[in-house]
């Protein structure tokens, strides 16, 4: 890895809404990940949020103006990453759809789009990344959310990464291409289906045999952790980001069973 | 067909609590799912294939009115007539006056799903017809009064056991209870009707311009036999099920039986063109071919002008969670699903359909899964984007974005009230670090606790940590 | 009230932003198109075989066409029919037992059982290409509870793009009904379980005639 400040690329990591607000060390831990793959990382002060929740709910002229807003924030960074494919997902795939009748801003968007990436996809794709060399004991299965697998096509990535880590197994789940019902505003606007989906996903996790729960997406996984605590079940649930950086040592999103 | 969508959010939690729903929903992943996979898997053209087939269907509905044209001069080639219908009362009107003008006094149908968007059984029956579903599944639903719960399997939602209830009230006798009494059963009970329909109305799959000819897709053989036995074929379809040429009927043919119940091919591939020809033993007399258009022209040019790919072979709601968990019924009229959550509201209109666009996740496995890869979570999204134009989101969302799009355009107090609330949720989450109840969101907290926050930010931490940086 | 025809074209050039096309368009547009097929390598024969069977038909290979009788003789007693069967006339200069009661017209409510010729076997899928005529009721297709196909092994053809020209070569063009036959007839309608024999026949017995074996 370079470590020479001048070919250190500069990375601007992005503060999603829920790490910002629930899990912080999912962002200290982004943060390490990435300066061990060789990037300077900078938080900038002035960013807030994607414009997601806008985007879906048919508010696109506040998505608009949310794009804007980061574009503006962001676009003087070799690359955007964030810890979420849900959030890096609306910047790569959404803004240049959402800017593209907008002539001062089409080219920007696309700019943006071309260099934010979700964060184990930038680790190991763009950096090359292929071990952490980290520790973590216990058997974990990873929850693959709908908008890094099939927004994002990150599969094998949080695998490869997670294979790496001495002392941890992973158990696979049944059915994780199905959704965990999370879905934004949809977990509180149909709660009653929303939470039928949560149980059918930690009824595998519990299958799975696994005591730690991973994800790369905050919102399903804080959708997942109030379900198992609520049913009582004692599955730990962290940020993949934490433990691959060795920072699950604290305890899990939820607290503890 | 009555429109039903707004009592989505009813009807999807009664689904929820409903054991045998969840016990025939659970077997449509087995029947239809899996199978799916392991089809596509073993086929090396298949993404290709879905490819190809996009790329036909976008040059079809470029020159729709073309092929359409095509279409009609083949058909009465061949002897047939083809029927423009611009709306749904027109093409029950039609079909109507074939009947009377037939003396029919019996009517068979096949399975099509276009007969339920016009509501043609309410129509006939109005009138005095004796109409018959002879679809096993349909057949089963007529019996119990209720409309299809899915586009191929309409019957997905019964079990073994009410079926056989339904039969036994139907038919009297001792109940029947395995698969294969039921099905001899039914297929007797049907027999006779076939020959003694005068009128056979059926779908169409494929409506070929090349040759005219109709083509129906099956696994049973009843929709052939509802065709040949009676003395008048009448086709419903939709004028965008038009293909130019048999290669194109090869081409969908090939990614239509793995998508819709994971089989290399269906049963029956049936291509009707025209009545019985001089010499010919059986066959209908006349043939109609009722081409409906029903709202479909409008899609044209517009930001749904991919959902006319749609060939219906219901893989969106075999793979949608939503659907997996209430059932096709909570959709509230004929198309349920994802196709059904886009289709309904531009059918029937975004006022009576409010639920429908927002009740998805978002995840995205219907459109992986759609075989003429139609971006169903997009025009989705776009249907939202029109209720919010249009004024038809409920005033606490609506406050709700407009707070929340205040908020997010000012850096400074974004954080502030993220901070704000970092710390009063770390407060009311106490020692155990979450919240079982928080007023206001309840509709989290009513099927799952909410993990507490740390107490701090994360931008207040960086930028306490490292207070020369940005 | 203005014609719907008109109306529903007139909607449809209004959507895609444009007038009708001009004449000359349309030879390119009913130009056949070269899609992709499905590659295989397997003899043709044996695909036809292992698809059909892979979907509950059965095959019984001869080496004549004089067997055919004898075969189909063996089918009904192998399931105890009773001996009568329609026959379809392409058939009928066979040397049928004198005890088979044969017709050649379409199919009766309570036909047991018919023989069929057909216009070709699709190995693709392992389907069976049948089209109406005066020789050729569609009903023995689909009413009788057995449906025997005799099958010449030269008349197998790879796939649907070969079918479609053995249709298109017929003297009066498309025939008023096609079918492709892959099968028995089936049903997953209760409590979505595979049951054979929905409809139509509940057996789809192909007799192979002719071919390397």
């Amino acid at each position: 890895m370079p470590t020479d400040n001048a070919t250190r690329p500069r990375v601007g990591l992005f503060a999603t809404c829920l790490m910002n607000l629930f899990r912080p060390n999912v962002g200290f831990a982004a943060a390490r990940l990435l300066e061990d793959a060789g990037c300077s990382v900078e938080v900038p002060q002035a960013q807030t949020c994607c414009g997601q929740p806008g985007y879906n709910s048919g508010d696109f002229e506040a998505a608009r103006a949310l794009a804007r807003q980061l574009i503006e924030v962001f676009e003087g960074y070799d690359y955007v990453v964030g810890p979420s494919g849900s959030c890096m997902a609306t910047l790569r795939h959404d803004y240049p759809k959402l800017l593209a009748d907008d002539p001062a801003w089409r080219a920007r968007a696309e700019a943006l789009a071309a260099k934010s990436h979700e964060l184990l996809s930038f680790l190991t794709d763009v950096r090359g990344v292929r071990s952490v060399p980290t520790r973590y004991a216990g058997t974990v299965t990873y929850h693959d959310s709908c908008s890094s697998m099939r927004g994002l096509g990150v599969e094998a990535q949080p695998r490869l990464l997670l294979g790496s880590v001495a002392g941890l197994s992973l158990a696979e789940m049944a059915d994780r291409e199905v959704c965990c019902g999370f879905g934004g505003s949809f977990c509180v606007k149909y709660p009653a289906i929303s939470g039928r989906l949560a149980g059918d996903k930690t009824a595998a996790v519990a299958a799975s045999g696994a005591d730690t729960l991973l994800g790369g997406d905050l919102g399903c996984l804080l959708h997942l952790a109030g379900k198992l605590r609520r049913d009582g079940q004692p599955v730990k649930i962290f940020h993949t980001a934490e433990v691959l950086a060795g920072m699950a040592d604290g305890p899990g999103i939820g607290g503890e069973a | 067909m009555q429109v039903n969508s707004p009592n989505f959010k009813a009807k999807a939690e009664a689904a929820l609590t409903d054991p045998q729903l969840r016990e025939a929903l659970g077997k449509t992943r087995i029947m239809f799912v899996n199978k799916r996979a392991e089809l596509a898997a073993a086929l090396p053209e298949f993404e290709h294939l879905r490819d190809e087939a996009r790329d036909r269907k976008n040059h079809i509905l470029a020159h729709l009115d073309h092929y359409l044209e095509r279409f009609d001069e083949a058909v009465t080639r061949a002897g047939g007539k083809v029927h423009w219908c611009a709306d749904a009362a027109e093409a029950r009107r039609v079909i109507l006056d074939i009947c009377r003008r037939v003396e029919a006094k019996s009517i068979t149908k096949g399975k099509s799903m276009v007969s339920e968007e016009i509501g043609l059984n309410e129509a006939l029956e109005a009138e005095g017809y004796r109409v018959l579903e002879t679809d096993l599944g349909e057949y089963i639903i007529q019996l119990a009064h209720e409309p299809p719960s899915h586009i191929i399997a309409p019957a997905a939602h019964k079990t073994q056991e009410q079926v056989a209830d339904l039969f036994h009230a139907a038919h009297g006798g001792p109940r029947k209870t395995t698969v294969a009494e039921l099905v001899t059963e039914a297929r007797l009970v049907l027999r006779d009707e076939y020959f003694r329909a005068d009128v056979g109305i059926t779908g169409g799959n494929f409506l070929v311009a090349e040759t005219g000819s109709t083509v129906i897709v099956t696994n049973e053989g009843n929709g052939d036999l509802t065709q040949t036995l009676a003395r008048v074929h009448i086709v419903t379809s939709g004028i965008e099920r038009i293909v130019p040429t048999l290669e194109d009927v090869s081409l969908f043919l090939r990614i239509l039986a793995r998508s819709a119940t994971g089989q290399e091919t269906e049963t029956y591939t049936t291509f009707s063109t025209g009545p019985r020809r001089p010499g010919d033993p059986d066959g209908p007399e006349e043939f109609h071919v009722v081409l409906v258009d029903n709202g479909r022209s409008g899609m044209l040019g517009g930001p749904f002008q991919d959902m006319l790919r749609c060939i219906r072979c219901g893989a969106c709601m075999n793979h949608c969670p939503v659907y997996g968990a209430v059932g096709g019924h909570a959709y509230g009229w004929v198309y349920p699903g994802p196709m059904g959550a886009v289709l309904t509201p531009l059918f029937v209109g975004l006022d009576a359909t409010r639920d429908l666009p927002n009740a998805c996740t978002l995840n995205g496995r219907c459109q992986s899964v759609c075989p003429v890869r139609i971006p169903l979570p997009e025009l989705l999204r776009e249907l939202r984007h029109q209720q919010h134009q249009q004024g038809l989101r409920p005033p606490a969302e609506r406050r709700a974005l407009a707070t929340w799009r205040f908020v997010a355009e000012r850096p400074r107090l974004y954080q502030f009230a993220n901070r704000v609330a970092a710390r009063a949720l770390k407060g009311l989450g106490g020692d155990a670090g979450r919240l079982r109840s928080l007023p206001f969101a309840e509709g989290w907290t009513a099927f799952r606790d909410l993990p507490a926050p740390e107490g701090l930010t994360f931008l207040e931490l960086w930028q306490a940590r490292h207070p020369g940086k940005r | 009230m203005p014609d719907s025809r008109d109306t529903i074209l007139a909607r449809i050039r209004a959507g895609l932003g444009r007038g009708p096309l001009p004449a000359a368009a349309g030879a390119a547009l009913d130009a056949r198109p070269a899609h992709t097929r499905i590659a295989f390598d397997d003899d043709l024969t044996e695909r036809f075989i292992t698809k059909l069977c892979s979907r509950a038909g059965s095959v019984n290979r001869l080496a004549s066409l004089s067997e055919v009788p004898a075969a189909v003789d063996a089918y009904g007693e192998a399931h105890g029919l009773p001996p009568r069967a329609a026959v379809a006339r392409p058939l009928a200069g066979l040397p049928w037992p004198a005890g088979l009661a044969r017709h050649e017209g379409p199919a009766g409510k309570d036909e047991i059982l018919s023989v069929t010729a057909c216009l070709a076997g699709i190995a693709e899928t392992g389907s069976i290409l049948l089209a109406s005529g005066p020789d050729s009721p569609t009903t023995l297709n689909f009413v009788p509870d057995h449906h025997l196909v005799v099958l010449l092994a030269s008349q197998l053809v790879p796939d649907f793009e070969a079918a479609w020209a053995h249709l298109r070569a017929l003297p009066g063009g498309m025939p008023r009904t096609v079918n492709i036959v892959s099968g028995p007839s089936r049903t997953g309608d209760v409590g979505l379980t595979l049951q054979l024999g929905a409809h139509g026949p509940r057996s789809l017995h192909v007799l192979l005639v002719g071919g390397d074996t």
